[in-house]
């Protein structure tokens, strides 16, 4: 019980921990909230929905929603975040992002309905028997693609140029530039990475909860939010860790306590730790060692 | 002599003049909130139940939900003590939230599905005469020692703390107050839709009522005012695009902000609006 709960938590954490880390990649570079980022992910989804009735397999559902929700974060980082960068308050684009998860919204309302759609599965799932717990090759599918993005974001900003580029303009952005670095590239570079993972976590959660709604994003968004502060701002590690945690505290308290306060949990977790440890669990910046 | 349509929509354009200004309060003093729907939720359900449980009478019961929003908005200040910026507006953010699952988890006040049978008590005339009483404190505030303080704080903190404020105390005083007027809102909210849930007060009620006072302009209590009362009227005046109005509502106020970062009465513009000293008083 205890273990199938477990890894139950650990599917959950694997998707919220995508969108966390979308947060606080937006935040290491930017120092601001991107409050439509829950909005994003539940376009992205919503593309996944639009080529899964097409008939497309699993593998591009996926990669058409992170495309999609890769063009529209680039999108929304140049209509809601450079105009305002250098003559707004950080209050600003907490307005204007507002605005924009509004438009998004019922944009998707007007295309698909202001209910709640069924999103049909990919494949028919089996199930695997692992001595104590059980898991369907759909949950394996959804786990596994959050741990091999996390992977791969994780080499990709270690140890290539570009991640490099996006570490140092989150250090400090005029230093960054000062060194060559060209700061409105790796700005765009890093919504359309955030929003790439976003648009999967989409699919993922969707796959998991075999159903969606355009104001799916809010929860969620919220939920990243609690995640990315519980890992320390900026920092992508501990997003990662973070989701996880709460996807685990999120199925357990289900599991053994009220089912109606499962979403108070993130909440709760996250004052205590700004109360103890303001900075979260893994200390602030972009980091990823 | 007015239609009800008419009396609702300015019933509820009231209100949200009342809960952005109940954000604009702490932030005069750079303390962000986006929990006011937490506080407008524990004035609303206080009010009720005092009206519905025990009959109390309705100004005494708007008067609790005004007392328990400040108490709460007090404890809630304690943390903000610690935080700065954008940690503090997630940390409120997280606490609208609890506040909403709590009222999702009370059998007393309906859970969630919602708290009924309230009796109708609020009336045009009760939220015109809160909005005149708290337009006449905002006026006296900008000019005394404590909205000094609170500008004070919002532009430099440190300095403020070397010139003698006590931050604690301003801070709190801030939190407490935005809270007071929060509940007051909530309570008169109740008294009017006569029945509440939990998911009335929820993020998207703390994220507008902050659109409200930003879009406005922080740079005046009267930013806030304007703003909240457009906003909540542009919905009425959007009635012809039909089911595309969200939709414009949300560019509309995207572009104004891309036009005004810094809102609709920003510093320039209210120095053109009430020159030399009337300035002052106008200044929140």
């Amino acid at each position: 019980m205890f273990a199938q709960q477990l890894v139950n938590g650990l599917m959950l954490g694997g998707a919220y921990a995508l969108v966390a880390i979308g947060y606080t990649l937006i935040f290491g570079v930017l120092n601001l909230l991107h409050l439509a980022h829950g909005e994003v992910f539940m376009v992205g989804a919503y593309v996944g929905l639009a080529l899964a009735l097409a008939g497309f397999p699993p593998w591009a559902i996926l990669a058409g929603a992170m495309l999609a929700a890769a063009a529209l974060g680039v999108l929304v980082e140049r209509v809601a975040f450079r105009p305002v960068r250098s003559r707004g308050s950080h209050v600003t684009p907490l307005i204007t992002t507002i605005a924009v998860g509004l438009v998004l919204q019922h944009v998707v309302v007007k295309i698909f309905g202001a209910e709640p759609v069924a999103f049909p599965a990919p494949f028919a799932s089996a199930a695997l028997d692992l001595g104590p717990v059980t898991l369907s090759t759909l949950q394996l599918l959804i786990l596994g693609t959050s741990i091999v993005l996390m992977v791969v974001l994780e080499i990709f900003l270690r140890s290539t140029p570009t991640g490099m580029a996006i570490r140092a303009t989150a250090e400090n952005q005029t230093v960054a530039g000062l060194m060559g670095i060209n700061v409105s590239l790796a700005i765009v570079i890093t919504f359309a990475i955030a929003s790439a993972l976003a648009g999967a976590a989409g699919v993922l959660l969707a796959w998991n909860f075999t159903g969606l709604s355009p104001f799916v994003g809010v929860k969620v968004g919220l939920k990243g939010l609690a995640i990315m502060l519980l890992g320390g701002l900026g920092n992508v590690t501990g997003a990662m860790a973070g989701g996880l945690i709460i996807g685990v505290v999120e199925v357990m308290s289900v599991a053994y306590l009220a089912s109606s306060y499962r979403d108070a949990f993130a909440f709760a977790v996250m004052i205590l730790i700004l109360l103890v440890r303001p900075t979260g669990l893994f200390g602030a910046r972009l980091q990823t060692g | 002599m007015l239609s009800d349509h008419t009396v609702s929509i300015l019933i509820f354009a009231g209100i949200d003049v009342i809960m952005a200004l109940s954000f604009y309060l702490p932030a005069s003093a750079g303390q962000l909130s986006a929990g006011q729907g937490g506080f407008m939720a524990l004035g609303a359900y206080t009010a009720a139940y005092l009206t519905v449980q025990h009959g109390t009478p309705f100004p005494l019961a708007l008067a609790a939900g005004g007392l328990v929003g400040g108490l709460v908005g007090l404890a809630v200040g304690f943390p903000a003590l610690r935080l700065r910026g954008l940690y503090l507006v997630l940390v409120t953010f997280g606490f609208g939230e609890m506040i909403r699952v709590l009222f999702l988890n009370a059998p007393a006040f309906g859970g969630p599905a919602g708290f009924a049978g309230i009796p109708p008590a609020t009336t045009v005339w009760h939220v015109l005469g809160l909005l005149v009483v708290l337009l006449y404190f905002f006026t006296r505030l900008s000019g005394s020692r404590m909205g000094r303080a609170f500008a004070a704080l919002r532009d430099d903190e440190a300095a403020a703390e070397a010139m003698g404020v006590n931050s604690t105390y301003v801070k709190l005083a801030a939190f407490a107050a935005g809270g007071v007027i929060a509940g007051l809102g909530g309570a008169l909210y109740a008294h009017y839709t006569l029945f509440i849930d939990p998911e009335a007060f929820g993020v998207g009620r703390s994220l507008f009522v902050m659109l409200y006072a930003v879009f406005g302009g922080l740079a005046s209590f009267w930013g806030a005012v304007a703003g909240a009362a457009i906003l909540s009227i542009l919905p009425e005046l959007l009635r012809w695009v039909k089911d595309w109005r969200e939709i414009f509502y949300g560019l509309l106020v995207l572009t104004m902000m891309l036009v005004r970062p810094q809102g609709l009465l920003d510093a320039a513009l209210l120095a053109r609006l009430f020159p030399r000293g009337e300035r002052a008083a106008a200044r929140g």
